[in-house]
């Protein structure tokens, strides 16, 4: 159960290797978390990320999961919660592509999509359904701010994370007073491996302000949380530009 | 989510309501059940569905112990018979719904008081057993079980059993948080007063040492008696109190314009609180200027003052949905206790507390005597201090851990009804008959029908 700080006891992470998924899960391990499942294709990586968990003092458990394969999410996630309440669903994978070669290969761009998009509707769906029959429990959505506004610099990737923020905003709404809360997270750039070798934008931030982010968010029942918060303010003013000008900002 | 629900029983659809404790935290969704006989209890028993049920009752535990996420709560405040009263015994056998103020509005007139009350009169009968609460008289009655003659309990196989003191299913069930089945009623033994007005006497404490000091020395006085400490006071000031200490007022301590009628019950009543209010209205300044009054307007020393029994016992229950100025995020209420002769783990609680500027209102410090046989039940012979403090406070859950550490070590616990938030690991070092308590549920209930979040969050 949820404590009264919003802190879960029992954490599954959709996405396990990734970064801040796992700086999330070292900060709720720190607090109250003590059985935790990693969710993931099954990769050195994702036993390792467990491993070090596991040092922190959790129960950690890997679970075999492919974000692109929808039909299995049904059975491999029903199984995880046959074993018990989970208090917080971190829903964190998600691929960022090579814009300029998904532009050239169709194939791939449809990869992104079906990652961020599709396999998410589909284990969000799975997972809103469990944590609505048991009556509690946090939905945690990973969305970003390039769902905010297309921009031509990663306009697949933005796209892919503007359905799933739309998804996830509905799902919120759908899920209102079940005593499930559906909170999207917007951060701005983050320092990780998804994003290394890429220009920085201003703004950055790291995988650790994020989870503090989510820590607050959970206290409060948030909605909808930016990293850093003053994106907030940013993107709003930055969806409202006519096109022709945010075309041709530098960012 | 909401169109194939109908077809789905273990999705939840619209019979399900939010529900949270009286602090309003850590919401969650359960089926509210308002059984209005005791067949119909024990039908919601028998049907209340693989996530278990609990009872409730008014819904002024703190926490998390009246709530069942994705299963039953029911709510037995619609069981409300007084069966019978005992005037010349000083008994009473009612249901288990009936609230504390409705005794007081049956009895006084007879000349008889609930043997125990909290800081508030909206609780009920079964409410009180399963909390085992304690009030301002505990170092002289003990808690509330202490005064229960028998309880009828509707346990998991749909049985009705009789329980009495001296039983291992009584002292479960006493402080047991609801979790050994629902009871149906109680014969509970009253105390005697002459008048429905207290006599009080009040003095000021200025700081911690010079309270506990006061207290130790004159307790054993009075029937009742409490300290309202300021917790925002520092320095010099540290500690600094009201005392508040009183009995009920004899007959003849009435001027003759009460003597007509005595035994009168009068509780003013004023609007409820707001249902929104802006978040920040309790900050430090504002909770210390409303301490800093408190403490001014309490006479230096008065004694033999009267007053009726809704101020002296439950100066909240005049503001209906106080709790609501706490604002969105809600409060967590800590209550703990620490053995006689651990006074150092007190004042470097009250200390550290202190330092850290929570804006708690002020806190309440008394002294509690005897224990009683509940497993569960809260009150050790020691020192006992009950805050309020603003959820959304940074940083407050990882301070509120410190202190359980300290506590524990110390010997001490903290409040089940009141707890939202302990670490499950310090559980077991707090109540240390928590396995037989376990062992009494896992062989009267083995299938797991009565469970709340309370348990669930602390594997009771």
């Amino acid at each position: 159960m949820k404590d009264a700080f919003g802190l879960p006891q029992s954490l599954l992470v959709l996405g396990g290797t990734s970064e801040i998924a796992l700086a999330t899960a070292r900060r709720l391990i720190a607090r109250r978390t003590r059985t935790v499942w990693l969710a993931g294709r099954p990769s050195p990586a994702l036993e390792e990320a467990a491993g070090q968990l596991r040092g922190l003092g959790a129960d950690v458990h890997t679970v075999a999961f492919d974000a692109l394969d929808p039909a299995s999410h049904e059975a491999v996630l029903g199984k995880v919660f046959a074993e018990g309440d989970v208090d917080m669903v971190l829903l964190a994978f998600g691929l960022l592509g090579d814009q300029a070669r998904d532009e050239r290969e169709p194939e791939a761009a449809v990869r992104v999509a079906q990652t961020n998009y599709t396999g998410a509707v589909s284990a969000g769906l799975v997972c809103a359904r469990s944590l609505q029959s048991q009556g509690h429990g946090s939905l945690v959505v990973m969305s970003s701010v390039a769902g905010e506004r297309a921009r031509r610099a990663n306009f697949i990737y933005g796209s892919s994370k503007a359905g799933l923020d739309a998804f996830a905003q509905g799902l919120g709404d759908a899920l209102h007073g079940t005593g499930v809360h559906v909170m999207i997270v917007r951060p701005g750039f983050v320092r990780t491996r998804m994003t290394a070798g890429l220009p920085e934008a201003p703004l950055a931030t790291t995988p650790e302000a994020v989870a503090t982010a989510v820590e607050l968010g959970l206290r409060r029942r948030t909605e909808t949380v930016w990293v850093p918060g003053t994106l907030r303010v940013v993107m709003a003013a930055l969806r409202h530009l006519p096109r022709a000008v945010f075309r041709r900002l530098p960012v | 989510m909401s169109a194939d629900t109908d077809s789905d029983p273990d999705v939840m659809g619209l019979d399900h309501t939010t529900v949270t404790g009286w602090g309003r935290t850590a919401p969650t969704a359960a089926r509210l059940i308002r059984p209005r006989s005791y067949e119909e209890a024990a039908a919601a028993v028998r049907d209340c569905g693989a996530r278990g049920g609990i009872p409730r009752g008014l819904g002024r535990a703190y926490g998390d112990a009246a709530q069942n996420a994705g299963g039953s709560v029911l709510d037995m405040t619609a069981l409300d018979r007084v069966h019978a009263i005992d005037a010349d015994g000083g008994t009473v056998l009612c249901d288990a719904g009936v609230s504390l103020h409705r005794l007081m509005e049956v009895l006084l007139p007879l000349g008889w008081f609930v043997p125990v009350t909290p800081g508030t009169r909206y609780v009920t009968v079964g409410g009180a057993i399963g909390a085992d609460i304690h009030g301002k008289n505990h170092h002289v009655s003990g808690s509330f079980a202490r005064h229960v003659l028998a309880l009828e309990l509707l346990t998991a196989d749909g049985e009705i059993r009789t329980v009495i003191p001296g039983t291992p299913l009584f002292d479960a069930t006493a402080g047991g948080m609801g979790l050994t089945g629902v009871i149906l009623t109680a014969t509970i033994r009253l105390q005697p007063v002459e008048t429905s007005l207290m006599s009080v006497d009040t003095e000021r404490a200025t700081d911690l040492d010079d309270l506990m000091a006061r207290l130790a020395a004159t307790d054993h006085r009075y029937r009742y008696s409490v300290a309202w400490i300021d917790l925002l006071a520092r320095g010099a000031a540290t500690g600094r109190a009201v005392l508040t200490r009183g009995d009920h007022a004899p007959l003849d301590a009435l001027p003759a314009r009460l003597r007509r009628d005595p035994l009168a019950f009068r509780t003013p009543r004023l609007p409820a609180t707001p249902e929104i209010l802006p978040e920040g209205l309790l900050s430090r300044t504002t909770v210390g200027l409303f301490n800093e009054l408190w403490y001014r307007k309490a006479p230096r020393a008065r004694t033999g003052r009267l007053q009726r029994i809704s101020p002296f016992f439950h100066p909240l229950d005049g503001v209906p949905h106080w709790n609501r100025v706490y604002g969105r995020g809600g409060f967590v209420q800590y209550q703990f206790v620490v053995g006689y002769g651990r006074e150092d783990a007190l004042r470097r609680i009250v200390r550290r507390i202190s330092e850290r500027r929570c804006p708690s209102f002020l806190a309440v410090l008394k002294r509690f005597g005897e224990s009683d046989p509940g497993w569960l039940s809260f009150p050790v012979p020691g020192w006992t201090l009950a805050l309020d403090i603003p959820a959304g406070l940074p940083g407050l859950g990882a301070f509120l851990d410190e202190l359980d550490e300290e506590i524990a070590a110390a010997g001490g616990r903290v409040y089940l009804a009141k707890d939202a938030r302990l670490r499950p690991e310090l559980l077991a070092a707090m109540y240390p008959r928590l396995d037989d308590f376990r062992e009494l549920r896992a062989r009267l209930d083995p299938r797991g029908v009565f469970v709340s979040d309370l348990a669930r969050r602390l594997s009771l």
